[in-house]
């Protein structure tokens, strides 16, 4: 059973279809790429399943115990249901501490309500102990814990990505889409990412689907990639069967021939 | 349970405590004559509406230029339920419906409006506070444009001093929970926080709501301070003065209202006695202080009595740094 089941999505704007008609699965586990030239719709297609934009036609399922409707659900509600994203230009509370933007993810897991948090009675101080150590935790894993009271800001760029990441996987989502998370990286630092999104993977069992431009990091970690060009999906398969595609090579790598 | 008796907790109370009995003794020594009081207490009902309206300018980011119609509802409460019965308990009485028409108003006006952003939020809201205040002119239990005068004054320093408490320690806990946190992520970012399960419409209607029927107590104590409650004492003016302490406290920093309050309120007593001239200087003390401190006296910072040792030894490096500077 695949963990997501993407069903017939278009996203029409206008007259323009950006996405038309995309259908494939996820199978739980997998690391899945995401590729196209500019313009191919990628990020609009990461937008529709994540909620920010509602399809013009065709559905997501989440399959989860049971299989649950994505495609008619708000942002925040997908987000709870555990699926979690990053963003092409990085959104982090740059304002907050490290150590707040890891909180405010898990804001689901507070066990007090509006009353606690008026009062701090009851649970509060215990629970928020909780959610601080778990933050914490969850910094250690990505080497930012020394930097737990700095503003987000003030991180280095590479940094800051992968404070992104974590703060997506505080959320407690085990699905996670990355949108172009090596952009602007130089190959080092590209190089490190690569290792770091395949060490928390492994990790947490966690499943991701990345929309990359940079091929070395796509090549050398997804498992199955799938071509969007003008909207549609021209191909799938492994890393050496897309190098080899001559629809993708024309669309896309053609250029470089 | 230990948590709540903490040191840092303990330290406040005994701060708290200091500054009550401070000021009860300067009032039995009559160094605060009656004159001071009214300033004392105009100071403490507009901490409470600073307070409560930077929970929704400053930590969840939602410009509401509505603030005075909340505080004419608890004013108007508190007004007429202390004409059927000119006691304590017929103010708390009126302090309590004035709440739950706050709650219930706050909610219609909140579900629609919040989802409009920025100026036409500003807009939106403002028009509702000049609603109420047409609804009030125009009912008879609140006597018109005549308004309700008479009211029995209630008010004594303890009293005021409780409510000032309650508001900051209500405020200050929100802004330090899980729910103020998603608040401030919405002022942040809303997108991102949308992404991270936070409901925005949710937190914006809650910290809204709490705003609301914090500013509506306030109100309720206005009522019983100054004997006379009229249609145009809650205009667009009173929510502009709200905002004032707002922004020139430091949007988002709670202490900053506080301080602003204070500043603001002492100003105004020292200048009455130049008429005119007053609004002039006020003014002018407004544009140099958002000069020199463009994001409000404390920007989004807590100045505490624990970090105020540093936060002075800061700025007088920073200023003395200033004069080295060659012309």
């Amino acid at each position: 059973m695949s963990l997501l089941r993407i069903e017939k999505i278009s996203k029409s704007f206008g007259g323009l279809m950006a996405v038309s008609n995309v259908s494939f699965n996820v199978e739980k586990g997998s690391l899945i790429g995401l590729i196209g030239p500019n313009g191919a719709g990628k990020t609009t297609l990461f937008n529709v399943l994540t909620g920010v934009y509602a399809p013009s036609n065709g559905k997501v399922w989440l399959h989860k115990d049971v299989d649950i409707l994505l495609s008619d659900k708000k942002p925040h509600q997908i987000a709870q249901i555990g699926v979690a994203r990053t963003f092409q230009n990085i959104r982090l509370f740059k304002e907050l501490t490290v150590l707040d933007n890891i909180k405010i993810a898990m804001n689901q897991q507070v066990e007090y309500g509006l009353i606690g948090s008026l009062s701090h009675l009851g649970v509060f101080h215990e629970a928020e102990h909780t959610i601080h150590q778990k933050a914490l935790q969850i910094l250690a894993m990505v080497s930012l814990d020394k930097l737990a009271q700095e503003k987000a800001k003030n991180l280095p760029y590479g940094k800051q990505r992968q404070l992104e990441i974590a703060r997506a996987l505080a959320t407690g989502s085990k699905l996670l889409f990355l949108d172009e998370p090596a952009a602007g990286m130089n190959p080092q630092e590209t190089q490190e990412l690569t290792s770091f999104i395949a060490s928390i993977r492994k990790k947490m069992d966690l499943t991701i689907v990345l929309i990359e431009h940079d091929m070395s990091l796509v090549m050398k970690i997804c498992e199955k990639i799938f071509v969007l060009d003008y909207g549609k999906l021209i191909a799938s398969g492994t890393p050496t069967q897309i190098k080899n595609d001559p629809r993708v090579i024309e669309a896309y790598l053609g250029e470089e021939e | 349970m230990t948590a709540l008796f903490s040191k840092k907790n303990l330290l406040w109370v005994l701060f708290a405590i200091g500054v009550f009995i401070l000021i009860q003794v300067l009032i039995q020594m009559r160094i605060i004559t009656p004159h001071y009081r009214f300033m004392m207490y105009w100071i403490s009902i507009y901490i409470i509406l600073g307070v409560s309206l930077n929970i929704i300018i400053g930590i969840t980011g939602q410009l509401s230029l509505g603030h005075a119609g909340f505080m004419s509802i608890g004013a108007y409460s508190a007004a007429i339920m202390l004409r059927e019965d000119p006691s304590l308990s017929g103010l708390f009485a009126g302090m309590a419906i004035g709440f739950v028409i706050t709650l219930v108003v706050s909610f219609v006006v909140a579900m629609p409006t919040l989802k409009l952003k920025g100026d036409y939020l500003a807009i939106a809201t403002l028009g509702v506070g000049e609603i109420i205040r047409i609804i009030i002119l125009n009912m008879k239990i609140t006597e018109g444009a005549r308004g309700i005068s008479n009211i029995p004054h209630l008010i004594s320093w303890p009293l005021m001093f409780v409510f000032v408490v309650l508001a900051i320690i209500v405020a200050s806990n929100f802004k330090n929970s899980a729910t103020g946190r998603a608040c401030i992520a919405i002022r942040e970012d809303e997108i991102a926080a949308e992404s991270l399960g936070v409901n925005p419409v949710k937190y914006k209607v809650i910290a809204f709501m709490l705003g609301a029927v914090m500013a509506s107590v306030a109100g309720a104590l206005y009522a019983t301070t100054y004997y006379v409650v009229k249609p145009e004492t809650f205009g667009i003016n009173t929510s502009i003065n709200i905002l004032i302490i707002v922004v020139f406290g430091g949007m988002g920093s709670l202490s900053g209202s506080i301080v602003a309050a204070i500043f603001i309120g002492i100003t105004n007593t020292l200048l009455q006695p130049y008429g005119e001239l007053r609004a002039i200087i006020y003014a002018a003390i407004l544009v140099l202080v958002m000069i020199f401190r463009p994001k409000g006296l404390f920007g989004d910072r807590e100045v505490t009595i624990f970090t105020i040792k540093d936060d002075l030894i800061r700025g007088i490096q920073r200023l003395t740094r200033r004069k080295e500077k060659p012309a």
